[in-house]
């Protein structure tokens, strides 16, 4: 199987250290009733050990690690079912300065995204949008050299703990992407908890005036550039799927070899072994799509990275689907209650199901280009 | 930093390729394309082909013969070879009996066996199961009892494939009859022209006749043709059915299934008269099956890598058998319903394969049995 280089093994070990000692369920569960619903601590540790500016590029302070690295970090993240906003800040902010952003723009981010310093939100769907990348509705006007902005933005993650928001708006060249402070005035934000206990934002933007630098990438670019880093923040999530759904795997077993019943261990039916089997066999083909998916990431032309990533989110979202349902239902009438962290596994996984568009949706932006290339 | 199974070996792949295209007899090439039954003699023809190229063997060592070439490499091989049309290379030898011999058999049945393995001078076939011995392959009853520098075998075999095809075959037999039933296993080589084996014929629900039942009376074996150890045939017995498993996945058989699968939905109209391939329902199913085969592809990669690893395979062939037998069976019942009311004309391909393959998920260990193994070996159950 794939065998990542000694250091990526070391930096996952430390990184499986720190969650293991640092990130027990308890803690992570007052973590989720605080206000921001992610600990200021625990991301000043992740800055420390070197796991925010392990993908920056290095001329910013960063590692230049590539979809490997984030895999890494990310398949951690899902067996730690860790609340802080590492897809929000590092994988679209971070990821869509680094790739749209001029120098100066990135010179004055990055390096501080990869200190823990600093938040950041992408927020690119709208009310109206579903999960189609192309409807912005949200416009850009000149006024004298800067921008006003004026629309409303659904589903931005972690956007009420955001520094700056990278939104996308419609000027005359088509839609194009801005960078907000989130304080600034006019910039209306409603915070809400989501049922895997993260943190989403609504927007209302107001007439908000930006200076002529806010402008990140070529004006009227916004939709290849958001698409693309939804398509590596889609294998990231894949890959964080894959650790919540092997902890649901271990745990379920771990239950299935205590829990009794009829006075034997319920592990031993076979009905709910040949469940366990089927389980672990929809993991592992989660976990191969998602490596597919980020191999391919670096390189592959954009209608091909689409189409493998579309490929993975369809696999992983089925197999999410299975695992946390299955891991509930084996648990019988405690799989049920919030006490234990099965369920809040299973509402993660529910979670990622949809985000980023749902079955339906990649199994249609795949089957689009099913016939292109000829039989051979 | 690409994990080192997906990197592609353009050059290894041109090789094979231009090879596969020169090599391949044209008519024979037709003839699997179209989904005909193949005979022996279609079997042997390309199986000499490769033999004269070196490569008839994939996964063995160089030193009985084999190219000994990386996961990758043996991937792009089958899949290579099964895109161009060619036939499959049987099992029974190459993935069977043979690392069976090489790993547990004499130095004396090594030089024997081999090389006419290789080059394909004997066919085997695979006597394990019996009317009473199917998943519960160790309660099998033929029986083999020692006389002098010969054994003596009585019993049936059956479901033997392509036993009529077969010049040797390989059995459990029962050699001791005390302690459980798997410590008295044996596992002896037969010539199958030794007076008192009788091959008959099983018609198949394709209408096919593919697989046998194989009758032993009173049947003379030299000992030297035990394997190993008397009564520890279980051990080799399993160590095969590991690499049978792997051999299962058949990753490039299933993508030329689904390059006709679509090739097919393209020129079949569907209800509204507009071909197949515009209708979103059937489209999904295609896709599904698309990405069920991407997935497939890579499990295959990462548990050959494990198995070059680990010099052996494990228990995760079961995962491949699995899902490799599922998406056959998905692939010739999408096809077959690809043609509506098309399907019904008998004897016909397309509806053969799908009457067919409903065996792929029987054979070579159920896959209930499948998910009892990984259950035991993988979750500790
Ligand atoms: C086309 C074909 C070719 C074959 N070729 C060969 C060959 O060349 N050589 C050879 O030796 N054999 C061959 N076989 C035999 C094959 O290995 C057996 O059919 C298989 O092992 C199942 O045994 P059985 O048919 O007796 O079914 P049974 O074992 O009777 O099984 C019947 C059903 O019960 C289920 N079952 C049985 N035990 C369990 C359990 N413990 N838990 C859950 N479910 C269970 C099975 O999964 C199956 O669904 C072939 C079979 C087929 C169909």
């Amino acid at each position: 199987m794939y065998s990542f280089t000694g250091e990526q093994q070391q930096f996952r070990d430390s990184l499986q250290r720190l969650l293991r000692e640092d990130y027990p369920f308890d803690r992570r569960r007052g973590i989720a009733r605080s206000a921001s619903g992610w600990s200021v601590e625990t991301w000043r540790q992740l800055a420390e050990v070197g796991a925010l500016a392990l993908s920056l590029p290095e001329a910013h302070g960063g590692f230049g690690g590539g979809a490997m690295d984030t895999f890494l970090v990310m398949e951690e993240c899902g067996r730690a079912l860790l609340l802080e906003p590492y897809l929000s800040t590092i994988v679209l902010g971070a990821g869509t300065v680094a790739r749209a952003g001029n120098e100066a723009q990135r010179a004055a981010i990055l390096p501080a995204v990869g200190r823990g310093e600093r938040q950041l939100a992408l927020a690119h769907y709208e009310p109206g949008s579903r999960y189609a990348l192309d409807a912005i509705a949200c416009e850009a006007r000149r006024d004298g050299a800067g921008w006003v902005l004026s629309g409303a933005k659904s589903w931005a993650l972690n956007g009420a703990t955001a520094d700056q928001l990278i939104v996308s708006a419609r000027t005359a060249k088509g839609p194009s992407l801005f960078l907000v402070d989130r304080t600034a005035a006019g910039v209306g934000v409603r915070d809400y908890p989501m049922y895997d206990a993260r943190r989403a934002a609504d927007l209302q933007l107001d007439r908000v005036h930006v200076a002529p630098d806010a402008l990140l990438g070529e004006e009227g670019e916004a939709v290849p550039c958001v698409a693309a880093i939804i398509d590596t923040a889609i294998a990231a999530l894949c890959a964080e799927a894959v650790g919540a759904m092997a902890i649901l795997l271990e745990t379920t077993g771990q239950y299935l070899k205590t829990r009794k019943q009829f006075g034997t261990p319920i592990g031993s039916f076979q009905v709910l072994q040949h469940r366990m089997a089927d389980m672990l066999l929809e993991t592992e083909a989660a976990r191969s799509m998602a490596l597919l998916a980020a191999s391919r990431m670096a390189g592959a032309p954009p209608g091909e990275r689409s189409r493998i990533v579309s490929a993975a989110k369809v696999r992983v979202a089925e197999a999410a689907r299975h695992v946390g349902q299955q891991a509930v239902q084996l648990h019988g009438g405690v799989g049920v209650t919030d006490e234990l962290p099965v369920s809040h596994y299973f509402r993660r996984l529910t979670l990622i199901e949809m985000a980023f568009g749902d079955v339906d949706y990649h199994l249609g932006r795949f089957g689009r280009h099913l016939f292109d290339t000829q039989p051979q | 930093m690409q994990p080192g199974f997906f990197v592609e070996d353009t050059a290894f792949r041109t090789n094979v390729r231009e090879f596969v295209r020169a090599t391949l007899p044209v008519d024979l090439r037709h003839k699997v394309l179209a989904g005909g039954r193949l005979e022996k003699e279609d079997y042997l023809s390309w199986h000499r082909i490769l033999f004269a190229q070196g490569w008839i063997a994939p996964n063995w060592p160089r030193v009985f013969g084999g190219c000994e070439w990386s996961p990758v490499q043996q991937h792009i091989f089958e899949e290579e070879c099964a895109l161009a049309g060619a036939p499959g290379i049987m099992p029974f030898g190459i993935r069977m009996v043979g690392p069976v011999i090489m790993k547990f058999g004499s130095a004396a049945q090594q030089q024997r066996f081999l090389p006419r393995i290789l080059s394909g001078e004997d066919w085997w076939c695979q006597g394990y199961s019996e009317p009473g011995a199917g998943s519960d392959l160790a309660s099998l009853r033929t029986r083999a009892e020692r006389r002098g520098d010969h054994y003596i075998v009585n019993g049936q075999k059956t479901w033997t494939t392509l036993a009529q095809f077969a010049d040797w075959i390989f059995c459990l037999v029962r050699t001791a009859t005390s302690g459980r039933p798997q410590e008295g296993i044996s596992f002896l080589l037969i010539d199958m022209r030794t007076k008192g084996v009788t091959v008959r014929p099983i018609i198949m629900l394709d209408g096919e006749h593919e697989i046998n039942e194989v009758w032993f009376e009173d049947v003379e074996v030299p000992a030297a043709n035990l394997v190993g150890e008397e009564n520890k045939g279980w051990t080799y017995a399993k160590y095969l059915l590991g690499h049978e498993r792997t051999g299962n996945a058949g990753v490039g058989q299933c993508k030329r299934w689904l390059a006709e699968l679509k090739a097919l939905a393209q020129h079949q109209p569907g209800n509204d008269g507009r071909p197949l391939a515009d209708d979103a329902r059937f489209r999904d199913r295609i896709a599904r099956l698309e990405i069920d085969l991407m997935t497939l592809e890579v499990m295959n990669l990462r548990v050959l890598a494990l198995e070059q690893e680990r010099h052996a395979p494990g228990p995760e062939a079961s995962m491949l058998k699995i899902m490799g037998s599922e998406l056959q069976q998905a692939l010739t019942e999408t096809t077959m319903q690809a043609l509506g009311h098309g399907a019904a004309p008998y004897p016909q391909p397309l509806t053969g394969r799908y009457l067919n393959f409903r065996k792929a998920t029987i054979y070579a260990g159920s896959n209930e049995i499948q998910r009892n193994i990984i259950a035991r070996h993988m979750l500790g159950f």
